[in-house]
């Protein structure tokens, strides 16, 4: 006998007698399945347009990048299969390398710092009593604005010759010869972090303050009651009530900051000597400037390993976060 | 007495100064932004360790960089494409995601839970992940180089955000009430339109705005997909036309930057709070 696909009209000739036993169970059921059934159609026709949309441009551009990354594509000519050659090459690539190493770099610093100032500048706003929302909404500007533009003025700030920032600092005396913010490799990747942490750290700031507006002041008193100092009290009641919101900020900061572009395409292009590159601006360079589609993507796939774990922390904390909120 | 005002000073130095330093490093930029906007272009270029220099402030200011911006360059374009593909891709967002959000937040269906978690992985996917495929992709439809080319790409990262964003918000929503219209005679689809999503409009609002200001602001689909100067969206006409090899025109430059970032914020300053609600949202999920 193939599978049942509808219990209701399989079971009624099998078991007759049960019919006349349990009618009313029956034909709820059966009108239960139809309705079932017809909320299965309006639920596909109104995932229909989404779905369409997100397999057009992201599933089959996927696909299609793992196929690219295969072959020797150059803009205007169709690419022979070549297999994983184009990542082999990018591994023995002393530029890669030391992309990949500026990548984590600087995700890993530019994340400790945007969570230590946000947490910092969440706890401040939230002791705050006048001018909180006003303080809030200057602060979000730099998350706003377009960054390709703010990012335009950092480079004009940090400009070898006229910057300000030289200026200012010569000004208050704490230096006497110019400093090139974007001249030399460290202190080219060094001003790229500090002005991903301007731009990042209020996305921290608001969404740690979100946060902390929802725990109860009272378990601030009882602990203050209980003689913990404000130090003691950040660290065992804040920080770990906090926790969650934290993590999750965190993660969605690290996704983008690993694969930004936009700051360092502006600020420094990858210079000087391509020694500023993060995997998204090489893979540009690579695919885009030079014109080799292949090997582009190939180097912008890379990413995905680092990103594919992230998502899959983070799929497995909010599934976590879920079953302790069945649970209590 | 001299408590308070030992409390009071405590409070001044560990709260509005360091408050007060934060937000002056947070604006500073745009307030140099504004002042190089109008900065004539010999009081500009003088190098940072001359005596006389008043970098902070100019007494003649000159509209000559907006002026510049509108004649020689096709800024106004810019901006008209700009808000066009921003509007009509927050339009597409907002209904693929208004109607998947309803869908996975209320009907039970077979894969439900999967095809959530599918479509907040993808909420995830960053652009600069996919651009050189997807450059292909629409190449292979005939769309590069024109706005469709980012109204239908933006929706890809868009879709996943307002669809979250929506489950989140119609989760609230209690389902008596569209229970109610079904008792009346309504079908699920009218209970859907005429109860739930008016209903929802705070949510939709909030979804709208991030999701408009999030492909105003979008750079590397817009950078890499169109070429023609009378295509370009305002960051992408910026930095192109603007920088000429090494060659920076700082004036011209921070007056479109300015100009660019403007309308963002205009509408932000009217929406905050549920610009606010929508990024806090978005990571509640």
């Amino acid at each position: 006998m193939p599978a049942p696909t509808n219990p209701a009209t399989s079971t009624a000739p099998a078991a007759p007698a049960v019919t006349r036993a349990v009618p009313s169970g029956l034909t709820r059921l059966r009108r239960a399945t139809r309705t079932e059934r017809r909320e299965w159609l309006l639920a596909f026709v109104l995932l229909l347009p989404a779905l369409t949309m997100l397999a057009l441009f992201v599933a089959y551009p996927f696909v299609r990048g793992i196929s690219l990354s295969m072959l020797d594509s150059v803009v205007g000519r169709e690419g022979q299969f070549i297999g994983i050659q184009n990542y082999v090459k990018l591994w023995y690539d002393t530029i890669f390398q030391r992309t990949a190493q500026n990548t984590f770099i600087y995700t890993g610093v530019a994340t400790i710092l945007k969570l230590s100032l946000g947490m910092a500048v969440a706890l401040m706003l939230n002791n705050l009593i006048g001018f909180k929302r006003l303080l809030r909404a200057s602060m979000l500007l730099p998350w706003i604005v377009p960054t390709v533009l703010s990012t335009l003025a950092w480079k004009w700030m940090f400009d070898p010759t006229f910057s300000i920032v030289n200026w200012i600092l010569y000004r208050l005396g704490f230096i006497q010869v110019r400093v090139d913010w974007l001249g030399g490799p460290v202190a080219a990747i060094t001003s790229v972090i500090l002005v991903n942490v301007w731009r990042g750290m209020p996305f921290f700031a608001i969404t740690l303050l979100a946060g902390l507006q929802t725990i109860s002041p009272d378990v601030h008193e009882a602990a203050a009651i209980d003689g913990a100092n404000a130090w003691q009290r950040f660290w065992r009641v804040t920080w770990p009530l906090l926790m969650p919101v934290t993590t999750v900020v965190m993660l969605f900061s690290v996704i983008q900051t690993f694969a930004d572009f936009q700051l360092v395409y502006i600020l420094t292009g990858g210079g000087p000597a391509n020694s500023t590159h993060l995997f998204a601006t090489y893979a540009y360079q690579i695919g885009v400037a030079t014109g080799k589609l292949g090997e582009g993507a190939a180097g912008s796939l890379a990413m995905f390993p680092v990103l594919f774990l992230v998502v899959l922390f983070q799929l497995w904390y909010i599934r976590r976060g879920e079953g302790g909120k069945e649970l209590s | 007495m001299a408590a308070v005002r030992g409390a009071r000073w405590r409070r001044c130095l560990s709260l509005y100064l360091p408050l007060g330093a934060i937000v002056i490093l947070t604006l500073f930029p745009f307030y140099y932004m504004a002042v190089t906007a109008v900065r004539p272009d010999r009081e500009m270029y003088i190098p940072w360790n001359r005596p006389h220099f008043a970098p902070f402030w100019t007494l003649r200011p000159t509209p000559e960089h907006f002026a510049l911006l509108f004649r020689e360059t096709l800024f106004a374009r810019w901006l008209a494409n700009t808000l066009f593909i921003a509007l009509m891709s927050t339009g597409i967002s907002l209904f693929c995601g208004l109607l998947a959000a309803y869908a996975l937040a209320r009907l039970r269906f077979p894969l439900g839970g999967a095809l959530g978690t599918g479509i907040f992985v993808t909420y995830l996917v960053p652009q600069t992940l996919l651009f050189l495929p997807l450059g292909e992709v629409i190449r292979s439809f005939r769309l590069g180089d024109t706005p469709w080319a980012l109204i239908l790409t933006y929706p890809t990262f868009l879709i996943p955000f307002c669809t979250w964003l929506m489950m989140g918000y119609f989760r609230t929503i209690p389902k008596e009430l569209e229970e109610c219209a079904q008792i009346d005679g309504a079908t699920r689809l009218q209970a859907m339109v005429r109860i739930v999503f008016p209903v929802a409009t705070p949510g939709i609002l909030s979804a709208g705005i991030f999701a408009f200001t999030l492909s105003w602001n979008e750079f590397i689909y817009a950078l890499v997909f169109l070429s023609s100067a009378t295509q370009k969206t305002i960051p992408v006409g910026v930095v192109s036309e603007l920088v000429r090899g090494d060659t920076f025109f700082w004036g011209p430059l921070m007056a479109g930057a300015l100009l660019g970032s403007v309308p963002v914020a205009f509408i932000y300053s009217f929406f905050v709070e549920q610009y606010v609600s929508a990024m806090t949202g978005a990571v509640k999920g």
